[in-house]
Order: C-alpha cells, then structure tokens, then sequence
C-alpha cells in the first residue's frame, strides 16, 4: 500500500532531464553556468562580501507599531555600547538631497507616489519600517547596540486587514489621469454580455501575501570614496537604474556613483525597487566615514523589501452551452501601502488569452498601513492566473468538457486585446506534448475517480502568458590577439545564467568557442542595461551582444579585405559568413579565405579590437502582439482523511522562442514550478491586525517547499524562434515558468477531491 | 546576542554545580533551539554550561529497559539498531522531526527541552505570558493556528513542538534526572506540564537539575506501530496534528494499545481512555472512529484552529490504520 506518495517517490530525474531531454535542434548546446564553479565554490562574492578597509556594520531597529508617530528615542545605552560609532534616526541624520527637493522620488519611480524616505521623519507608516541604524565595529556589536534602544511613540489606528477595508478599495491614480492606463477599466464588445450567457461561473479568489523570500539576504555596502563619489555593492536587479535612482538621490552626477552587483543570490523582484536600507547604509556611511555593511535580517525581508500583495478577484464567466466563451468579467483588489501605488497587471492576460468577444476588467487598490508590494515573479500575471484558469477549469467542469478542449475551443489565433497578430504563438505545442507526458489520458472528468491506494488522484493544468518583453541594452565586445572575447555589460544575473546564455550567443555568432568568451555583467561601469525583470535580460542583452559580435566581424572584414590578395573575397563575405576557427578567421565554405588573427593584429599594429553596440526595440513592436507563453500540468495525490498533498509530477512546456541556453533555461522552469508549488500549497505572510504585525516572518512560519515537497519536474520546450520579438529569436521566460502553475495544482486537487479552493495556499486543513 | 559566560564541563555533577553558581544559567548540548532563542533576545542567560562533553550518548538494554543517554543526538538515536528493532515508534517519530541537519545536532535531552514555537513567544514585540508573565496571551485572540485544543489555560495556549516526545510519552519513558540533590526519575507523561497559570514553566524539572537518560520499558510495540505527522509541507514544518500509535495485535484482537497525540497541547498528550477503548477490539476502522471519538472529548477550538477537531480525530484514525497494516 502506498502510505505517503511523497515519501516514496523516485528520487528526482531533474538533473537527468536537465542534461538530456533538450532537443539541441540546430543552435544551441547545453553549457554548464559559466559562473557554476564560482558559486559552488564560494568564490563568488555577493554584495555582503567586500571586506573594504576600515568597514563597519549597521543593523536597523524597525518600528513595532503599524501607525503613528516616534515621539522619542532613548539611544543612550546604545551609544555607550562598546564599539557603537552612531546611533541614527531621524532626529540626527544628515539631510538627503533628493529628499529636499523633491515631493515624488527624482529618479523615474518603479512605482507610484513617495517612496519612504529613510530616517526623514518621525512618521510611521507601518509594522516593521526601519526607524533606527546602529552602527558599529562589529556585527554583533550593532546588534547588541540595536537591542538597547527604546523607541516611544504616539500611536495612531491602523489599517492592516485586508478583509475589513475592502471596500475603500479605490481605482490607482495613474487609471485616473490616463484611461489608456494598463490598470484603467477595460471593456471590449457587449459590456452585460455576462448576464445573459447560458451557462455561467461566478466566482471569487484570494491569494495570500507570498514574500519573494531569495535564499540570499539583501545586502548593501556602501563606501564614499569621496564626499561626491559613491561606490555600492548591493543586491539589486539593476546596476544602472540603481545608479541613476541614487545619483538623483544625493544630487551627484551619475558618473560619481558605481553600483556592482557582481552575483545576486536570488531576487524574483525584490531588487526591482531602491528601498529605504540601501539610503540608511549610504546615511551611515557618510555619517561615520566609514564604509558601511547593512545585511537585512530575514525577519525584515518581509517589510523593508517589497512582497506579492494580497489580492482578492472576482470572475465571472459565460459561455455557450457547446464550451464557446461568451463573456469574461474579472475584478481585481490589491493591497498597497499608504504611500506608494503598486499596480500589476493582474487583469492583462484575462484580456488577451482566450477568444471571448466581451471581456470587462476593472482594478482597484487597497491602501493599507503596510509596506509597498512590489512585484515578485510572474508578478500580476501569476496571480491574475490563478483566478482566469481556475475559472476556465470550473466553467469547462460545469459543460463536461475537457479543460484542454475547452482551452482549443476558445484558442485565439490573434490578440483580441490589441487586435494584432500573434509575433508567434505555440501554445497548441505545448497541449499536445504536456498531456502526452503528463498521462492526461488517465484523468476522468469526475472528481475522486481515481486512486492510488488510499490517495485521491486527480490531474490539472494551467495556461501561463507573459508579455516578450524588450528594452535598450549595450554590450561592448573586445577581441584580443590570441582570439578570446571580452563581452561588458551592466545587466545583472539574479539567477537566470544571463553570463551562460549571453556566451552562447556570442559564440554562436561568432565560431569562438564558449571557453574563449567571458562576459562581464553587473557593473553600472558597463554599457547600458536596464533591471533584470519581466523576462526581458534575453531579448534586450541578447540582440545587443549579437549586434557587438557582428560589428567586430564588419572590421575585421574591412581591415582583413585592405590588405588585398587572396583576403579580398573577405570584402564581399556576408557577416554570417564570417567564421573563427582556432585563432582564424575564415570565410565559411571557402577554404582559401584564413586569415590568422594574431599576425592580422601584428600587421596592423593593435593589441585588441573593441566595438560597443547598442541595440533596440523595433517597430515590430507596433505591428504585432508579443508574448511568451507556458503550460504546466500536474498530478496529485490527496489524502481524502488527512489532507495531505503530494505533487506527483509536473510538467512545464515553454514557448519562449528561441532557447539560447538549455541547461539555464530548464533550471528556470524547474524553479518558476517550485516557486508555483509554494503558492499553491504552502506560502502565505500573515498579519496579527490587532498589531499590523507579521506573525509568519521566518522560514520555520513561512512555508518555502523543500525537497520534499517538490516531485519531478518534466521541461520542454517548443523551441521554435521569434525573430519578429528580437534578433536572437528569444521571448523570455522566467516569468512563465511560474504562471498558471498555482491553478494547474488547484485544479488538480479539484479533479482529486471534487473540492475547488479559491483562496490559497492549500493547506491539509482545506480539505478534510 | 546579550553577552553571557561559557563554560564546559564532563561530568553532570560539574555541570549541576556550574549551573547552580549562577542565577540565570542554562544547560547548552546542542544548541538548535536555545541558540535562536538567544539571538533574538528570548532567552538571555548569563551563563552558558556546555555538557556536550558528559559521556551520555550511549544507547543500550539494562534489563527489561532500553535507556538512551540525554546527549545522544537525534539521528543516532532514529538510525539504532536497538531502537529500530524494540521501538520503532520512536524512531519514526524523530525522523519525522527537523530536518537532518538538525537532528544531527539535537540532543535527546534538548528536543525535551525544547520551548514552543508559538509565533508570539518568539517575538518579543508581542504579548505572551510564557516569556515574560503578565503581558498577555498573544495567541488567544491572534492568529492561533497551530494552537493548542486540549489543557489550554487563559494564559497560554501554546502548544509543545516535540515529535520524539509524544512517541515517548506513549510508550511510557521515564526521565532521569540528576541534581543537587542527587537522581531522581520523573514519568515522562509528568515531565512537561500545562499552563495553567504558570506557563513560563514547560515542565517539572527542579532548578538546576539536568536529565541524564531517557527509559523506556520494553514492549509488545515492534511493529504495529505508527508515527504520522500532519503539516503544513512535506518535511521542517512542525506538526499542525501529529499522532503517535502503537498496537499489540493477536488474532486481529487488540490486545494492547497506545495512544499519543502532538501539535494539540502544552505537553505530549496522551490518550489513555482512548486506548482503553481500544483494547479488546478488533483492529477495525469502526474502533479506530470510536476510540478517536473518545479522544477528543474535552477539545476545544479557538479562533483558527477548529479544523484541529476533524483533522485530529481523522489523523487518530489513519495513525491507527497504518499501525495495523504496517507497509
């Protein structure tokens, strides 16, 4: 008898998959991460890790009240403590320049209204803002200082309970000045198309705070190398939008301020915003002189970072009684704190997934006495996600239809949002192969049919979409003599490979083979890059790389075709054409045409060549629709007296282009799966609101899968390229690895148990 | 960290006299819990008396008892031959614990000790009387999930977060302890107490005295035995229900039975009158349903914990199933 599925099951074929299920159609091979032995050897260094002369640490004291005012504090002690060089608050803080200038944050802000301003005044805003930093020669030392300080204040009433506050829920602001807004009201065809329709789901979902939770602790160092020259080492997901946010901030010219992030331990969108620690350290270090090492407790990651808002949505949902969609209405209220707007686009794929001619979206915002959301993998998408394909599951339930023939009943071969084509769009790939791997043969229609053992077995899917996205990138490529290829650019790698994945396409451009490339990332010294976020680093970098690739071939060509002779077929060779071989330069097909690099730099009297390309989003842009699209199928194991869940299997197929980099590119899907699992099943941050105060704010509370937790996890790939999205034929895919997983899991325990869950996560308590 | 002395010692006797020397001095074996509680400033001790040097890591027969010395650490215990063979209950229950890292580290003395998790004890920007008395049950009116259903008191309702402790108290271990003066044995089901109006207190251990061995009689209980634990993932998560059973069947009759359930109450809760309904009856589901009934009379539910009294009665009921089919 099978007694716990989880338990028995195989260990996990992920790494066998990785390695050998990818289809290396014609372009790209598997590459182990370039950086891998970096990291698994602890050589990397994360942004906690520069040991700079004379540093000192601080550690915050945060606010335990969630409204009002700080009316004193006792910082005596504290100061008295051995080795505490500052105690610093509002009350002696030197002023920040951006501060003083500016009502709405200088730099062009990731989200809407004031940002906090760190140690500005005596406000509080909520549970867990940074009030105080201690600094001193040690670590522990701050701490032990952090501990002695007292903190009085004058308490206001708060509002934390989502719940309770619902309805002041109110449309943002940016919807108010622009009705084109993504987040303003929507309505395409028949706006009461709902009320007629002849079969009909209305319904309503809650998706839990989920806090990003990276395994690495956000870090900054902050060093003044000057009084006008900053240095940062700090965890964030972009170098230069960092560089400009705080160069705007203490009123220096961007040049004066260098931001490295080397290696980031995990981010999922916590680093896509400047907080108030990063400002608190760089205070501190101006205060004391000193660089500053400022490492976040993990209690703080969940309110000085950012966290997927609680959010509550409604679907109703129409269609004919042979499955065609009639009408979709989808509501959606998140959270946001009292300062700041966040929005997301929870509503964006309810528009353009499936072919209903009357769709209604409206979003709202709740303001509550929190910190500011910020958007945490897959962001709006994943959570919009769970609601639209848990409602395509019930309505395809309710006319006895197959979820996934319900799904190509209403399969759109254009966008009915922007009403443009498709760039490219796969998604009937991806079915076919998923059900096939998945068994989706073995699922019956009725709830509690099958079973393994005592165990339930039901199966699920969930359709997954995000928009291929593309921004500016910069790459400067450098050549030496002996025929290795330097690559620079500010972009970050938060996890993804973008080092692994951008030395394949240089190489594939090129012939150079990958041992001979390095590319350098997450410098703001760098040419141009934007964050890493929203899928976007592939499609940006990528054509940038190519474009830097392709300009240093054109001068080879023109300085190898001047010389003459046998080189002048180099004049009319086609860029493509133009191949390294072993330190040569050769004309492909022609086996005439070599020319050695190092004698062709000796000969013209250079050391290197270098060219810097910039490269573009195109007009593509406005004649198409571009999106990266995902299927996930699982299969559960419920114990119908217990509750307990066990992911069987998942499936992922992606539809992402082009894969430029298959190891990197499984290992993201594999992840964006696990990530889905914890939605499903296990995360959730929750708030005392007597206190407007956490109470699951560690990993013992808050619940990440481990292991166990996490079955076998099957990736495929369509891998066909979209050359209309970006050069390299790549739409991203970090995001849709984890879009549509939460529902596909929820509506597998539907198929398991016949019980439909629509406010996550699924704990065993759920289904007894 | 508040800053505190440290000192080792080999025999208990040293140990015993260190700790008595200082006011506020704590036993440190392995550290899992203890050492958290001091970083966040739950515990302050201004003096640590390390033990790990003591020689009480053996696991052995004396006689009709097994006895497992305090500092033997968790996974040695789980992966005893001894204690796989004669109380396999107990080692399931400290597999189901922690995670290995942990269990590499923890001693049996020290998953004792261990203090609740509740999410207010381990803050101390909440109220909660078992840190500091007089402040208030945080988790009364508060987010009470994982909150204790049986013995609970206006003062506390937190519950204890040891696995190996319900196993053992269902299979009747005795605690030895040695303190100035001298040894004394405590029955496992009064080592740790309710809260009644002295929560701060886990458990009876007198000032200064430190627990040296764990006895566990021997048993009819090698193979019907289970050991389930509900939570909230599949492993490190502690126990939203956990429940430990141990069956003597002969002709399909129940000839004895034990009964033990986690994630509950202030102390490993152990379910005599269930048991007694047990006993003498086949190994049926329907006796397995009435003794599970009979179980949780008295429960009583708080705010967001009510699903506690179906998921512990089902979790009885399939404890008990899986007892009589061992896999």
């Amino acid at each position: 008898m099978l007694r716990n599925p989880c338990e028995s099951k195989e260990k996990s074929l992920n790494q066998q998959i990785m390695n050998e299920a990818f289809f290396d159609k014609k372009d790209y091979k598997s590459l182990d991460r370039v950086d891998g032995r970096l990291k698994v050897t602890g050589a990397a260094r994360y942004s906690a890790e520069y040991q700079l002369p004379g540093l000192v640490y601080a550690v915050l004291v945060e606010s335990k009240i969630a409204k009002g005012t700080i009316k004193s504090i006792d910082s005596r002690a504290a100061e008295r403590a051995p080795g505490v060089l500052a105690v610093i608050s509002h009350v002696n803080a030197i002023k920040v320049p951006g501060y003083q200038t500016s009502n709405q944050h200088p730099s062009e802000p990731p989200v809407n209204g004031q940002p906090l301003r760190a140690f500005y005044d005596n406000n509080v805003y909520y549970n867990g803002q940074p009030i105080v930093a201690v600094v001193a020669s040690t670590l522990e030392k701050a701490q032990f200082g952090a501990s002695l300080v007292k903190i009085q204040y004058e308490k206001e009433q708060h509002k934390t309970d989502f719940d309770a506050n619902m309805d002041n829920a109110v449309l943002p602001a940016q919807a108010k000045k622009n009705p084109k807004s993504p987040v303003a009201d929507y309505n395409r065809g028949d706006k009461n198309a709902f009320v007629n329709a002849p079969v009909k789901i209305d319904a309503e979902y809650v998706l839990p705070t989920e806090v990003h939770n990276p395994m690495e602790l956000q870090a900054i160092t902050a060093y003044w190398e000057a009084d006008d020259r900053l240095t940062l080492y700090d965890k964030v997901q972009g170098t230069q939008p960092t560089q400009q946010h705080f160069a705007k901030e203490w009123n220096l010219p961007p040049e004066n301020v260098k931001v490295i992030a080397t290696f980031v331990g995990g981010a999922f969108g916590n680093g896509l915003h400047n907080w108030p620690h990063e400002t608190a350290a760089i205070i501190a270090a101006k205060q004391v002189k000193k660089p500053v090492k400022l490492v976040l407790t993990r209690e703080q990651m969940f309110t000085m970072v950012g966290y997927r808002p609680y959010t509550w949505q409604k679907i109703q949902m129409g269609a004919t009684k042979d499955g065609k969609l009639v009408a979709i209405n989808h509501e959606s209220v998140g959270q946001t704190s009292s300062y700041e707007e966040f929005t997301e686009s929870t509503l964006q794929q309810t528009r353009m997934m499936y072919a209903s001619p009357n769709v209604n979206t409206r979003y709202r915002i709740l303001k509550l006495d929190v910190s500011t959301p910020i958007w945490m993998r897959g962001p709006g998408e994943a959570t919009g996600a769970f609601a639209l394909e848990s409602a395509m599951d019930e309505m395809a339930f309710s006319l006895g239809m197959d979820p996934i023939e319900f799904r190509l009943m209403n399969y759109t071969d254009s966008d009915p949002d922007k009403q443009l084509p498709w760039s490219t769009k796969y998604l009937k790939e991806c079915y076919d192969a998923g059900k096939e791997k998945i068994g989706w043969d073995k699922r019956k229609m009725q709830p509690g049919s099958v079973r393994s053992g005592e165990w339930l077995v039901g199966y699920g899917m969930g359709t997954g979409t995000f928009g291929a996205n593309r921004g500016a990138a910069a790459v400067r490529a450098q050549l030496d003599a002996d025929g290795n290829l330097l690559m620079q650019c500010a972009i970050t790698d938060i996890g993804p490979g973008t080092g692994t994945a951008m030395v394949q396409i240089a190489s594939n451009t090129t012939g150079i083979s990958t041992d001979k490339i390095i590319f350098q990332l997450g410098n703001s010294q760098f040419p141009k890059a934007g964050n890493q976020g929203g899928s976007s680093t592939v499609n940006s970098v990528g054509p940038a790389v190519q474009a830097a690739c392709n300009a240093l071939k054109e001068q080879l060509k023109t300085m190898i075709a001047s010389k003459g002779g046998s080189n002048a077929a180099f004049a009319s060779a086609k860029k493509e054409d133009i191949v390294f071989v072993n330190g040569q330069v050769q004309i492909a097909g022609n086996d005439s045409a070599k020319v050695d690099i190092r004698t062709l730099f000796k000969q013209n009297n250079i050391q290197k060549m270098e060219t810097t390309q910039e490269s573009r989003p195109d007009e593509n842009r406005n004649k198409y629709s571009m999106y990266a699209f995902s299927m996930h199928f699982a299969e559960v194991h419920v114990h119908p007296l217990t509750g307990q869940v066990c992911v069987k299997k998942v499936v992922c197929c992606g539809d992402a282009g082009t894969i430029i980099s298959p190891k990197t590119a499984a290992n993201q899907m594999i992840g964006g799966a696990t990530g889905g699992i914890g939605m499903a099943l296990t995360e959730s941050a929750v708030i005392d609101h007597r206190f407007g105060r956490y109470v699951t704010k560690d990993f013992a509370e808050y619940h990440v899968p481990v292991h166990a937790d996490v079955p076998h996890i099957e990736v495929f790939f369509v891998n066909k390229p979209d050359t209309l999205a970006d050069p390299v034929g790549s739409k991203g895919l970090g995001e849709i690895a984890i879009i549509g997983v939460a529902p596909a899991i929820a509506n597998a325990i539907f198929n398991a148990t016949g019980k439909r869950i629509r406010e996550l996560p699924i704990t065993p308590d759920k289904l007894i | 960290m508040i800053q505190f002395q440290y000192v080792r010692t080999s025999t208990p006797k040293a140990a015993v006299d260190a700790v008595s020397k200082t006011q506020n001095a704590r036993f440190i074996a392995g550290g899992t819990n203890l050492v958290d509680l001091m970083k966040r400033n739950i515990m302050t001790p201004e003096k640590l008396v390390d033990i790990n040097n003591i020689p009480l890591k053996g696991i052995e027969q004396q006689g009709n008892k097994i006895v497992i010395g305090a500092l033997a650490l968790n996974s040695q215990v789980a992966d005893s031959k001894l204690v796989q063979e004669k109380l396999p209950l107990l080692s399931q229950s400290l597999n189901a614990g922690a995670s290995a890292q942990i269990r590499n580290m923890a001693t049996v003395g020290g998953n004792m000790m261990q203090r609740t998790r509740c999410n207010y004890f381990y803050d101390t920007a909440m109220p909660c009387n078992k840190r500091e008395p007089g402040l208030g049950c945080g988790a009364l009116e508060g987010f009470n999930r994982m909150h204790a259903i049986f013995g609970t008191s206006e003062k506390c309702i937190a519950v204890h977060p040891s696995d190996m402790c319900i196993a053992l108290v269902a299979l009747d271990a005795t605690v030895v302890a040695a303190g100035p003066k001298g040894e004394r044995r405590i029955p496992f089901a009064e080592f740790h107490r309710l809260p009644g109006d002295t929560p701060e207190k886990d458990n009876n251990l007198m000032e200064n005295e430190l627990i040296t061995a764990i006895e566990i009689p021997d048993n009819a209980f090698t193979r019907n035995v289970h050991y389930l634990k509900i939570r909230d993932r599949a492993s490190y998560a502690f126990a939203v229900i956990s429940v430990a059973a141990a069956l003597h069947i002969e002709n399909n009759t129940i000839k004895d039975a034990r009964l033990a359930m986690g994630g509950v109450s202030h102390k490993p809760w152990r379910l005599s009158e269930a048991e007694k309904a047990l006993i003498g009856k086949p190994a049926s589901e329907k006796t397995f349903r009435n003794a599970a009934e009979i179980a949780m009379q008295g429960a009583k539910a708080y705010k967001h914990n009510a699903f506690k009294l179906k998921l512990g009665p089902n979790t009885i009921v399939q404890a008990l199933k899986n007892a009589a089919e061992p896999v």
